[in-house]
């Protein structure tokens, strides 16, 4: 933070609009001073408050039976059955990581591990939602190298396994990539903490890593604006803060001992604006004050000014509220783990926030703790269409089909992310059962405690598609829950709850705030209609670059249970002599090519979209669930973009066989992104049989597809490829 | 009654509770030993199981050989103790002088967690009895620093002597003579990148480890009948 000159020129330099600074000065009664502008500066932030899109958020259906914390807290929890309880949520870290690709990563995740550990949870799972340029760029090559080595560096010292994710490429994100990190945690029900003080005396212990100057300003300075050539992002790097995964070990061991031994009444972790908001949302969700001690922090190093203390965004650091009785012991725990604790506030009763220098000294700020958590500005932005959207819909890039190029347009979209998810510990607990590259990730759910197995899995997958939301952020929306879905049920499991993490552009263009409301309504659309409770969320905006914004960009993680675990689920790897089947209804003749792969790949952004029916995705999964239960299937994988043609050679090259497709199937039929469809690989006649009966039960459309075997892969008329050719497709893929 | 084997945890160690899981399924009693500790405790084995131990500051496994625990898994070794050391827990007993050689970073320069391909090798050793040469184990590998490197000599010798205990089909990290595992000349002691724990349940999609910490059980019990194991829990 520079040292402005002139006294009214400090809030802008911390990024608070003039309106903003009067509207503080309001509350307070006073002109703030600047320890208080600074905490105001963080909590107000876009990152922090939500000021921009909060007033969006409420249309999502957050509630079910099952839900026992919903959107609001550290973490979204759910009740999944005998005694255990999973707590998800998902974070975005992007700005940090553009700047800073491996440290930016890093702490992205033992950000949101902290944040499911908070609840009781012991962090089970991390998945990884990854947006990075186009390979063939130098610097995002660097910035996706550094992102999956920080992930890798971090997560897998830590101790908590990446399971899935997915990795996409694309210019819109060239100069500003998306790492968007979910946790999923899984805990005892009695266990549930919540993110509050209460017990007017009670200590707060401040447990982990000193504090030092990193980071400070990162929610405001970093978070909250988007990225200007003109500036000197480099500049910026102190805003990053530094990870060090041995001491979150440490720190998560700690906390779980805390809790387990009831010697907390409340936890929170220290994350975007640090101490400030650690210590604001305590007070406020208990309806206490608190006074902290500046002095009483331990420091990184010397002559750290209260501003500075109180705002440094250091990792690795967790808020306990402790009754002093208890504080010896919650020492002792501290110290078998070789964590600091230090006691640097108390709660008291009324609202207050009062920073003061030592526990005798000066008040150097005194500010409401609520209007620093939950009175920040909300803003009614405005909102526009496009204005040219609906020439753009009535487009139909299907026109340049030409049947010559279309294998190799084909092969174009075969990636191969193995190079991400071998650098991460996918397998750590023995839980893995479905690990990454699959459709979904399948864990065992175990009590993480006591090891006690329920024999039931418990699913997780990520997804996203920016094209979809750019043609139409409602339909793309939903379209992207839709296939979430279908890939949960690959796995065998049903959707129980989602988490999103809204990624867009600049909240100040009327533009962005549109493709915002209706990605909202089109994902709480569907959740409404399929019964899922959104029980958490994050908004990441300003993500862009030098004024263009990134195409919209919804991600969603989603949760589900399956039945008793047999059989392992099939994964898409094909075998000889298999029948493939599709499930669900075919691509139309007519599909438009609106956001499809192929369109975007040929530089085509007009056209509609393919039509989505929800009742029939939910048919189809519960087939799909049921099917793979009862291990009928021998390879299952959902249809999305890139149509059936990439579905099949992605099921070709992960059975290292050839297949060949014996139904008609038009160019347009091949690459149509038609929701609601998986493709299946049965053994045997009788199979095919029972598979396509259970389908009429379910009123789903099934059709035989083709053969498994040999070594070409051979697609209606228009590709008929050899299997190396496709391997050497995936080989040059990777980074 | 069933061999009591101690599984040290340092700080930063991560596998500790799943080697232990698998031992006791394959009817050891498994007990973690805490880094602080100055014993073995009446241990029948010692297994070092993966992870970060000291957060792999400095070098992996450069602190931990200096945690008390050490200088009685030593002695323990010297005496004839069965230790195997287990990726993190390779690196350490290497570190401690243990075992010959010394785990460098992976010539790729990337973490790798994958499954890979071993050909047994040597098996007069303590997790040789259910094994037998030229067999091939399918086990994964999880880790940075896992490229085996020994000077000429010692590459020679434990060659001659029969210390090589694994190695991999297509050699994935740059490990000198693809050796994936060693004992020392006594083979009492080995070290091993891959994690046979990870390789014991057909729900997970491999049970070739199940052999290998099978062997340690074996020994243990002084017989080499293979213990019945229910491998469908």
């Amino acid at each position: 933070m520079e040292a402005p000159d002139q006294a009214e020129a400090l809030h802008r330099a911390l990024g608070l609009t003039d309106a903003e600074a009067d509207q503080i000065q309001e509350l307070l009664g006073r002109p703030a001073n600047p320890v208080e502008l600074a905490m105001y500066s963080v909590m107000w932030s876009e990152h922090c408050s939500y000021k921009s899109s909060r007033v969006h958020l409420g249309r999502f259906p957050t509630e079910a039976p099952w839900v026992l914390v919903g959107p609001g807290e550290n973490a979204g929890v759910i009740d999944v059955g005998d005694g255990l309880a999973v707590a998800v949520r998902i974070e975005s870290h992007n700005h940090p990581s553009a700047i800073e690709p491996y440290q930016g990563a890093a702490t992205g995740a033992g950000g949101i591990i902290r944040d499911i550990f908070t609840m009781g949870a012991r962090p089970v799972a991390l998945l990884d939602s990854l947006r990075f340029g186009p390979r063939q760029d130098e610097t995002a090559r660097w910035i996706a190298e550094g992102v999956v080595a920080g992930i890798s560096g971090y997560g897998n010292s830590v101790g908590v396994p990446t399971v899935g994710g997915e990795t996409v490429h694309d210019p819109t994100y060239l100069g500003n990539p998306l790492v968007n990190v979910m946790c999923v945690g899984v805990m005892p029900v009695d266990r549930l903490v919540l993110g509050q003080a209460s017990g007017v005396g009670n200590l707060a212990v401040l447990l982990g890593a000193r504090t030092g100057r990193d980071g400070i300003g990162g929610v405001s300075v970093l978070a909250s604006a988007g990225f200007d050539e003109s500036a000197d992002e480099g500049a910026k790097r102190p805003s990053v803060q530094v990870g060090d995964p041995y001491e979150e070990k440490r720190l998560i061991e700690a906390c779980l001992e805390l809790l387990d031994s009831g010697l907390v009444v409340g936890i929170q972790d220290l994350g975007g604006a640090g101490l400030c908001c650690a210590t604001s949302e305590t007070a406020s969700r208990g309806g206490v004050g608190m006074d902290v001690f500046v002095d009483a922090v331990p420091v990184r190093e010397q002559g750290m000014a209260p501003h500075e203390i109180m705002t440094s965004e250091s990792q690795e650091r967790m808020l306990a509220i402790v009754e002093p009785d208890s504080l010896p012991r919650v020492r002792e725990t501290a110290r078998r783990w070789e964590v600091e604790a230090a006691v640097v506030g108390r709660v008291t009763p009324g609202g207050a926030l009062r920073i003061l220098d030592s526990s005798d000294g000066e008040v150097v700020a005194e500010v409401t703790a609520a209007s620093l958590h939950d009175q920040a500005p909300l803003y009614h932005r405005p909102m526009a269409e496009p204005p040219d959207r609906a020439r753009r819909l009535s487009g139909d890039p299907g026109e340049e089909l030409d049947p010559e190029l279309l294998a190799g347009e084909i092969l174009a979209m075969v990636q191969d992310t193995s190079w991400v998810w071998s650098q991460y510990d996918h397998q750590l607990n023995l839980g893995t059962v479905i690990g990454p590259g699959a459709d979904a990730a399948l864990l065992r759910l175990r009590d993480p405690e006591s090891g006690l197995d329920t024999g039931r899995g418990l699913g997780v997958t990520t997804d996203g598609n920016h094209r979809w939301c750019a043609v139409d952020p409602a339909e793309g929306a939903a379209l992207t829950v839709a296939e979430s879905v279908l890939n949960l049920a690959c796995v065998g499991a049903r959707p129980r709850a989602l988490v999103n993490c809204l990624n867009f552009g600049n909240p100040e263009h009327p533009e962005v705030m549109w493709q915002l409301s209706r990605a909202v309504d089109g994902m709480a659309g569907i959740c409404r209609l399929l019964g899922i409770p959104v029980v958490g969320g994050n908004v990441s905006l300003y993500n862009e670059s030098n004024g263009v914004d990134i195409d919209p960009t919804p991600v969603v993680g989603l949760v589900g249970i399956t039945g008793p675990l047999r059989v392992r689920p099939p994964g898409l790897a094909v075998s000889e002599g298999q029948i493939l089947i599709e499930l669900g209804s075919p691509c139309p003749e007519d599909v438009a090519l609106g956001g499809s792969r192929w369109a975007w790949n040929r530089g085509r952004r007009d056209g509609a979209l393919p039509i989505l029916e929800p009742d029939r995705v939910a048919a189809v999964s519960e087939l799909v669930v049921e099917s793979v239960a009862d291990g009928l299937l021998g390879a299952v994988h959902d249809v999305s973009d890139g149509g059936l043609a990439l579905a099949l050679v992605e099921m070709a090259l992960a059975g290292g066989v050839g297949l060949t497709t014996q139904v008609p199937l038009s160019p347009r039929q091949l690459i149509g992104e038609s929701p609601g469809r998986v493709v299946a690989a049965v053994d045997g006649e009788s199979t095919v049989g029972a598979l396509i009966d259970r389908a009429g039960d379910l009123g789903v459309a099934a059709r035989r597809l083709g053969q498994v075997g040999g070594e070409r892969v051979t697609l209606g008329e228009s590709f008929d490829v050899p299997l190396d050719r496709a391997r050497r497709a995936a080989a040059e893929s990777r980074l | 009654m069933a061999p009591l084997i101690g599984v040290v945890e340092f700080p930063g160690t991560n596998c500790e509770r799943d080697v232990a899981h698998v031992l006791e399924i394959l009817g050891g009693r498994a007990e973690i030993l805490w880094h602080g500790e100055s014993s073995v405790k009446g241990a029948d084995a010692i297994v070092i199981p993966g992870g970060f131990a000291h957060g792999d500051y400095l070098r992996a496994g450069a602190i931990a050989r200096f945690s008390p625990v050490m200088t009685a898994v030593a002695e323990f070794a010297r005496g004839g103790g069965p230790v195997l050391g287990i990726c993190n827990g390779f690196q350490v007993l290497t570190e401690a002088g243990l075992l010959p050689g010394a785990l460098h970073k992976n010539s790729g320069l990337r973490f790798l967690c994958q499954e890979v391909a071993l050909e047994v090798v040597g098996t007069d050793n303590i997790i040789g009895s259910r094994l037998e040469p030229g067999r091939v184990l399918h086990i994964p590998i999880n880790h940075f620093e896992g490229s085996y490197v020994c000077s000429h000599d010692t590459l020679r010798n434990i060659t001659e002597s029969g210390q090589i205990v694994l190695r991999y089909v297509d050699n994935p990290n740059g490990s000198v003579g693809s050796i994936a595992a060693v004992a020392n000349i006594e083979g009492n002691v080995v070290g091993m990148m891959p994690h046979p724990e990870r390789a014991s349940d057909v729900l997970l999609g491999s049970t070739d480890g199940i052999d290998v910490l099978g062997s340690l059980i074996d020994c243990l019990a002084g017989d080499t009948e293979p213990t019945p194991v229910d491998q469908g829990h």
